[in-house]
Order: C-alpha cells, then sequence, then structure tokens
C-alpha cells in the first residue's frame, strides 16, 4: 500500500499567541512499517508544518527527550510505532502533569531540583583516596541496585502518577528510584542523609500505591517498589535511629 | 548591560564537559564554573554509548600495548606523546569513575571487568553492561550535581564564541525557552559539544550532533584538524541507524554473509571480527558490491549474530541489545541472526587542541569528540572515546583553570556590542527572514544524502569534487531559506536552522580535505589512491576559514615517539 496514510492529532500552544492549547491535526503519508511516532512528527516538521515543538535526540530509547502522551498513555515516542495506531488517528500531547512551554514541549525544572535533592551521588564518610584503587563490588551487590539505575529520567512516570498530578510537591517516582539506587549501592553510607527528605511530609508517604509508574516505565524500573521500600527505611529510622548502614 | 561571568565556562554537557567541570572545581575550589548546553546534560550523546572504556588496569596489560594498539588502529595518524599520557590517565578515570558510583561490570571476585574490543591484542574495555555510556554520563552528571559552585545553563544554544583582541572570552548563548540572547562571559572557555554526524543521512548520532562547537571554532579562526577522518561502524540498524554494538562482536558475534560465511577471514584473518572499525567496514561495502549482502527493504545488509552465545550470557553482558532488537526490529537476539550495515558513527577530525585541551587561541580549550587532540588519528578504536571524554576532559578542565587564574578580567563594553551584533545577525538571518522560499528540511536532507554517497567508506576524486560543488549549491540555497515558526519561545526550527549553517559549513571542510588527502589511511579510503604515503601525508590536514572561499589547507607533522610507522596489517 503506497499510499497508506495516518492522521495525527498534535497539541498546539504558543504563549505568545495562544491562550490555551489547541488540536491541530495533520494528516501525513505512512509509506514504512518501521515509522515511530516520533518519525511522523518529524516528517510534520521538515515537510508540512516547522513551526511544531518537540524535545528528541538519540531515537534509541536511552535519552529520555521525547516522551508525550500519545493517545492518552505516557510514551516514548521514539519507540511508539505507527502501525500499532493504524487506521486510528493518534493523539500525541505533552506530557501530563507538567506545565507546558510551547506545543509538545513541558517544563521539568521542578524534577531537576527533586533530583539535586535527594542526594544523588555516593556519599562516605570517608573518601578513598583514588591511589588506593576501585572498591570492591560482586554482581550480586549491583543486582540489588541495578533496576533503579536504569532510569533515564524520560518523566514518563511521573506524568502517570495521580498523586503528582494532585500535589507537584510530591517527590515522585523517580527521584526516589534514584534515591533508592544509592541507597542500596554497597559502596554508599548516604541513606541518613537522603531519609529527611525522602521521609518528609512530600515524600514517600505521599504515595497511594497506584503502581501506574511501574507500568508505563520503558526501562523495566519499578519506582512503586523503591517507594515501599523506603517507606520501610524511614521507619526503620525511628526504630534503629543510625539507620541500615553506617 | 548585566552578563554571568565565570572563570570557567564549559559548553555541553556530555561526559567530557561535566568532567572537565568538576576538574575546574577540583583544581580551583573557589573557581566560577558555568556549563551552558543545548539539552539537559543527561540527554547528551555520550548516552548512546554502549561498549565500554578502554584502560589498561588488568595485570597482564600495559601501558605500552594499549599505546601501541592506538597508534596502529590510528594507522600512525595519532601523535604518540599525546597516545602516551592517554593510557597513563586512562585507568586512573575509570577509578574515578568508580568512585563516582559508575556501576561497571564486574569479575567474579568484585573487581573492574573488562571485555575483548576491536583492534585491543588484550580484554582492556571496561563496560556497564552494553549501556556503558549511559551510565558513566548519568553517573558523573549526578555527581556534578554536589558542586555547588557549578552554574548550568540548561537549553542554551551558543551561536557564537566571544573574541577580544585574539582572546576567547565566553559565549553568546540564545536561552531557548525565552529567546532571549545573553552574552555568557569567562576567563577560559572548554568547548565540549560532541560530534557532527547528523551531516550524514546514516548515522548513529543523535538529533543533536551537529559539529556546534567545530563551527564556532571554526568562524573564529581556529583551524579544523583531518576532518577527512570519520568513523564508520560495521554494525548499524538499517533504517534507523541505531548503534549495535562492537561488544556483540567483543562477545564472540559472527559476522556473517549471504553465503552463511564469516567472509572476515578473506579480509583480517588473524583478529576476525575483531579487526577495527574502517577495515570491517570497507570489508562489509566489498561484500555488499560482491554480491554477497542480503536485499532488505531499507538497502543492503549481513548478519550478526550471537545466538550460538547462548541466552544466559546475552542477558548478561548484552541485554540492551536484546532490548534494541525486540523493539525497534521486532527480532529476539537469542534465536535470530541481527541485521546490520555499516553507519556514520564518529568524527576523528575536529578543533585543533594539544595534549592539554589548548587551541591556537588564547583561553579556548576543547575536550572530546569536538576536539582532535591527537589521540585517535585516521581511525579510533573502540572504547577509547569515552576514556577519552574522561583523560582530556579532566586535562582541559585544569589547563582552562590555571588558565583563568591568571587571566585578566573580562570587559563589559566590547561584550555589550558583540552581543547586540550576534543577537541582530540571528533574528535576521532567521526569526524575521521573510520571502525566504527553500524548505530548511530538504535542504539537511539532500546535505545528508551527498554526504553519504560522495564522503563514506569509499572516496574518489570525482566523487569529492561533485560532492563540494553540490555542497556549494546548498549553501547557496540555505540563504533562501523559509522560517515558519517567528516565536520566541522553544523555537526549534530557528535552532535547526543555526544547526543547518553550521553543518553546512563543516561539510565543506570534510570534503575538501578529502580531496586534498590524495592516500589511503585509516577511515579514508581513496579508490583512486589505494595506498597509504607517509612520504607526503604523514601529517595532519588542518583547515582555515575564509571569507568567501573555500578554506585553506595547512599540513602540520605527526608526532612520532618510539612506534615508527610500519604497514599496518591484522
Amino acid at each position: 500500500m503506497a499510499d497508506k496514510r495516518i492522521t495525527i492529532r498534535a497539541t498546539r500552544y504558543d504563549p505568545e499567541k495562544d491562550k490555551a492549547p489547541r488540536v491541530q491535526s495533520y494528516d501525513i503519508p505512512f509509506p514504512d512499517e518501521s515509522m515511530v511516532v516520533l518519525d511522523a512528527l518529524n516528517y510534520i516538521k521538515s515537510n508540512v508544518d516547522g513551526s511544531l515543538s518537540y524535545r528528541w535526540s538519540c531515537r534509541m530509547g536511552i535519552c529520555g527527550s521525547c516522551g508525550m502522551m500519545v493517545n492518552g498513555t505516557p510514551k516514548l515516542t521514539c519507540n511508539a510505532f505507527l502501525r500499532d495506531y493504524w487506521p486510528r488517528s493518534i493523539t500525541v500531547q505533552p506530557l501530563n502533569n507538567f506545565p507546558i512551554i510551547r506545543d509538545l514541549v513541558i517544563d521539568m525544572e521542578d524534577f531537576m531540583h527533586k533530583l539535586k535533592s535527594i542526594k544523588p551521588w555516593i556519599i562516605r564518610q570517608q573518601e578513598i583516596p583514588l591511589g588506593a584503587g576501585a572498591h570492591y563490588q560482586t554482581s550480586e551487590q549491583i543486582d540489588d541496585y541495578r533496576q533503579f539505575s536504569e532510569c533515564i529520567n524520560c518523566m514518563l512516570c511521573y506524568a502517570a502518577c495521580p498523586v503528582y498530578g494532585l500535589n507537584n510537591e510530591f517527590l515522585g517516582p523517580a527521584a526516589t528510584a534514584l534515591a533508592r539506587r544509592y541507597n542500596l549501592d554497597s559502596r554508599d553510607q548516604g541513606l541518613k542523609e537522603r531519609l529527611p527528605v525522602l521521609g518528609d511530609a512530600e515524600g514517600v508517604w505521599e504515595c497511594s500505591f497506584v503502581g501506574e509508574c511501574s507500568v508505563v516505565c520503558p526501562k523495566g524500573v519499578d519506582p512503586a517498589k523503591a517507594i515501599q521500600q523506603t517507606k520501610l527505611d524511614t521507619t526503620m529510622r525511628f526504630v534503629l535511629p543510625y539507620g541500615n548502614r553506617d | 548591560m548585566d552578563f554571568e561571568s565565570y572563570d570557567v565556562l564549559v559548553v555541553g554537557g556530555g561526559l567530557a564537559g561535566i568532567r572537565a567541570a568538576i576538574a575546574a572545581v577540583e583544581a580551583n575550589p573557589r573557581a566560577r564554573v558555568g556549563m551552558v548546553s543545548k539539552v539537559y546534560p543527561m540527554r547528551s550523546h555520550t548516552v548512546s554509548a554502549e561498549g565500554g572504556a578502554a584502560a589498561a588496569l588488568r595485570p597482564e596489560d600495559s601501558y605500552e600495548k594499549h599505546a601501541f594498539d592506538t597508534v596502529k588502529g590510528s594507522d600512525y595518524l595519532a601523535d604518540q606523546e599525546v597516545v602516551e599520557a592517554f593510557v597513563r590517565e586512562a585507568p586512573i578515570e575509570v577509578i574515578q569513575m568508580e568512585h563516582w558510583g559508575c556501576p561497571w561490570s564486574r569479575d567474579p571476585d568484585g573487581k573492574i571487568s573488562a571485555r575483548p574490543f576491536g583492534g585491543m591484542t588484550t580484554w582492556r574495555t571496561c563496560f556497564a553492561a552494553d549501556k556503558t555510556g549511559f551510565h558513566m554520563l548519568h553517573a558523573v552528571f549526578q555527581t556534578s550535581l554536589k558542586y555547588d559552585q557549578i552554574t548550568r545553563h540548561d537549553e542554551a544554544f551558543v551561536t557564537k564564541l566571544l573574541v577580544e583582541d585574539s582572546r576567547c572570552v565566553g559565549v553568546v548563548a540564545l536561552d531557548i525557552r525565552s529567546g532571549r540572547f545573553d552574552a555568557i562571559t569567562a576567563k577560559s572557555v572548554i568547548l565540549a559539544t560532541g560530534g557532527l554526524g547528523r551531516i550524514y543521512a546514516f548515522t548513529t548520532n543523535g538529533n543533536i550532533c551537529t559539529g556546534d562547537g567545530m563551527a564556532l571554532a571554526y568562524r573564529a579562526g581556529v583551524g579544523l584538524k583531518d576532518m577527512e577522518m570519520v568513523q564508520f561502524h560495521p554494525t548499524g540498524l538499517p533504517f534507523t541507524g541505531i548503534l549495535i554494538t562492537e561488544a556483540v562482536r567483543g562477545e564472540g558475534g559472527y559476522l556473517l554473509n549471504n553465503q552463511g560465511e564469516r567472509f572476515l577471514k578473506r579480509y583480517v584473518p588473524n583478529k576476525m571480527e575483531l579487526g577495527p572499525r574502517d577495515i570491517i567496514s570497507r570489508a562489509m561495502i566489498t561484500e555488499f558490491e560482491e554480491g554477497h549482502g542480503f536485499d532488505g527493504p531499507h538497502g543492503k545488509y549481513l548478519h550478526l549474530d550471537v545466538r550460538h552465545l547462548g541466552e544466559e550470557v546475552i542477558d548478561r553482558k548484552l541485554p540492551f541489545m536484546r532490548e534494541l532488537g525486540r523493539e525497534f526490529v521486532g527480532i529476539d537476539i537469542v534465536k535470530e541472526p541481527i541485521p546490520v550495515r555499516p553507519v556514520q558513527h564518529y568524527m576523528m577530525g575536529g578543533v585543533d587542541a594539544d595534549i592539554a585541551g589548548a587551541t591556537p587561541m588564547l583561553g579556548l580549550y576543547a575536550a572530546g569528540e569536538v576536539a582532535n587532540v591527537g589521540l585517535n588519528g585516521a581511525n579510533r578504536l573502540g572504547s577509547n572515546s569515552l576514556s577519552e571524554c574522561l583523560v582530556f576532559g579532566a586535562a582541559a578542565g585544569r589547563a582552562a583553570t590555571e588558565y583563568a587564574a591568571s587571566a585578566r578580567p573580562v570587559t563589559a563594553n566590547p561584550v555589550d556590542a558583540m552581543l547586540w551584533d550576534e543577537a541582530r545577525r540571528v533574528e535576521s538571518e532567521f526569526l524575521e527572514k521573510k520571502g525566504g522560499s527553500e524548505r530548511m528540511g530538504a535542504i539537511r536532507e539532500e546535505m545528508q544524502h551527498e554526504m553519504d554517497a560522495g564522503a563514506g567508506v569509499f572516496r574518489t576524486k570525482e566523487g569529492l569534487a561533485s560532492l563540494i560543488e553540490r555542497l556549494g549549491g546548498l549553501r547557496e540555497r540555505f540563504g533562501r531559506i523559509k522560517v515558519e515558526d517567528t516565536s520566541h519561545t522553544f523555537n526549534t526550527e530557528m535552532t535547526a536552522a543555526i544547526e543547518l549553517d553550521f553543518m553546512l559549513e563543516l561539510s565543506q571542510t570534510m570534503a575538501i580535505s578529502a580531496l586534498a588527502r590524495e592516500e589511503s589511511r585509516g577511515a579514508h579510503a581513496r579508490r583512486d589512491f589505494p595506498e597509504r604515503d607517509d612520504e607526503k601525508f604523514l601529517k595532519h590536514t588542518l583547515a582555515f576559514r575564509r571569507e568567501g572561499a573555500r578554506p585553506r589547507l595547512e599540513y602540520r607533522d605527526v608526532h612520532i615517539t618510539r612506534f615508527q610507522p610500519q604497514a599496518r596489517s591484522y
């Protein structure tokens, strides 16, 4: 079918002109079964409407730039295949729960602050000098935190989280998963420093365990598990005042 | 007018840039360090590196072996004192990354593991499964967050270097979100903007790899070195160009032609799948030409087969490859071979810089893929580039900090005028342009296809001459482009126009440098000059910009310390 076509309905919003977001429809060719939603957007931008704005880069599901709502579900548009939607039209919207900067571009400054707040770096009571070489860490010890280290910061989990939708102060899934990634790392001794943020009023206890974050994660991270485990950590903090790893 | 002012300003937020920023702060904890990047740092293309980072850490390895492999891999175009410094620093940097939390894959005894890689004579490629770049980038970025001295300007696009009395004193940056132009001044500037793969149609590189830093330096009068040296990786997925890591072959995968033959026995019999990238890519193209390729909907391809490795090894060592196969090609690599063909991957050429990352311009440094410090010569060995980002990122960070300590402050007056001029230039060329008729996407695609055709794995005089003509035509049409987006808010059509402007400039330096190098060396393979010619071309090419004319070329001798050029066979 050389002349197969598909309709893309994209959110348009330019704060310099529009009072509110609107929808624009594009009927475009769909000549290749390998095409993804991102290819459709790129086709539109190159050939139909150069003003359509969105973020993308690696187009291989690792840079985390191209997350959008695709027919209501948060997806990386670089691996959302048109063939899975055709002949239906595809509605592409900016990720839920974030302010819109322009068209399909969201404002993710909030996450950047939250990321820093959980101290996502190795914390040691005493730094080991470089000359002493690397720490030993077994594959089993890596397995303890491996899945939480796979987060690509794509924001799909925040777009899926109903709690974050209601309360943007909530620390949320990815930041908690990344805190967990460090708390579980055998090289790290920073649990005690991270617990105040994780356990405060907007920390893990806000989570109502809907679990959508883990469902939409494109990298198999289970932030819901990280949040539940961290709840245990914050409890243990009161039982064992110095935390569980010093 | 107000402007941000730093001691050291890093342009680019990938592995080299962040490593440089941390090195600057550690060299002088009172230094004010700025980092400006057109994307959030964790989106940088380092994230897509897969196979690993080379470092002679194992007892059976040595600096000398790593150095020799690198020099031979470079087809003797590497500067050997740079290579020797690099191999000594790489293990220290890999351990530094370990201390910063990089989840290096481990041997059973808990030590950092290593895998074989192309052109390396021993196992020295340290890895984090097959997402090494991703893990390194996130580890170093997250670590950088603890340094309050580092101020980031995320999603700000540098359009021009500020130069005063032949000294680089900062940049003009477009804040993408607001459309505002800012002068960001600094006593020293480090370019770490990565590669230029998007000049080609078929590339592993992400959309952001548009050679910005090379174009910025070139326009400021700095030479671009060895721009004819472009790496084609043997194994990209047809259609998307997604990289299938060399680690697939390192772990024992086979390359097969349509006869089911491991054809590399006819090209690199002693190394087979672990030959260097330039030679294997040429072997694959030759197989296509001899009718030994498979025909697919997206062109010819060969098979990369890992079925014999078994599911356990694949899931432990190559899980991302299995995921990419499943999600992007619809195959399970445990059960089916992977379709692959050579794909533009890496730029050996770049901004002329020395062992400390210093360019010939006072106050300007470069590190990572944007730079050519002389490490990679005519062909980079796989897994040397992540280590290069660390070693030379750190070196540039230290050198730039040292320079900043003695440099005089930047004065406001000329900066204001330069900012005004640059903002007017960009807005009048792109934002307020009226009456243009040429579609930018069409010019970009033509440039990419011309570069694939004329400056690919094999080159000829006729092909390059015709490429230069066509690039000239595209440059002329670019002057009549139509920019539809008039918004100041997140105007990605304007940033794409600036990127295309940069790429058209760089593609010309690549084609002209390639035409002038009448020999075959490393990745530069001339059908009309199939032999290496050390007599004439054991030299770096330097391209300098001339207003309204083709670039002027100069040549500079390669530094040889202990490895005399010899025939390169594997």
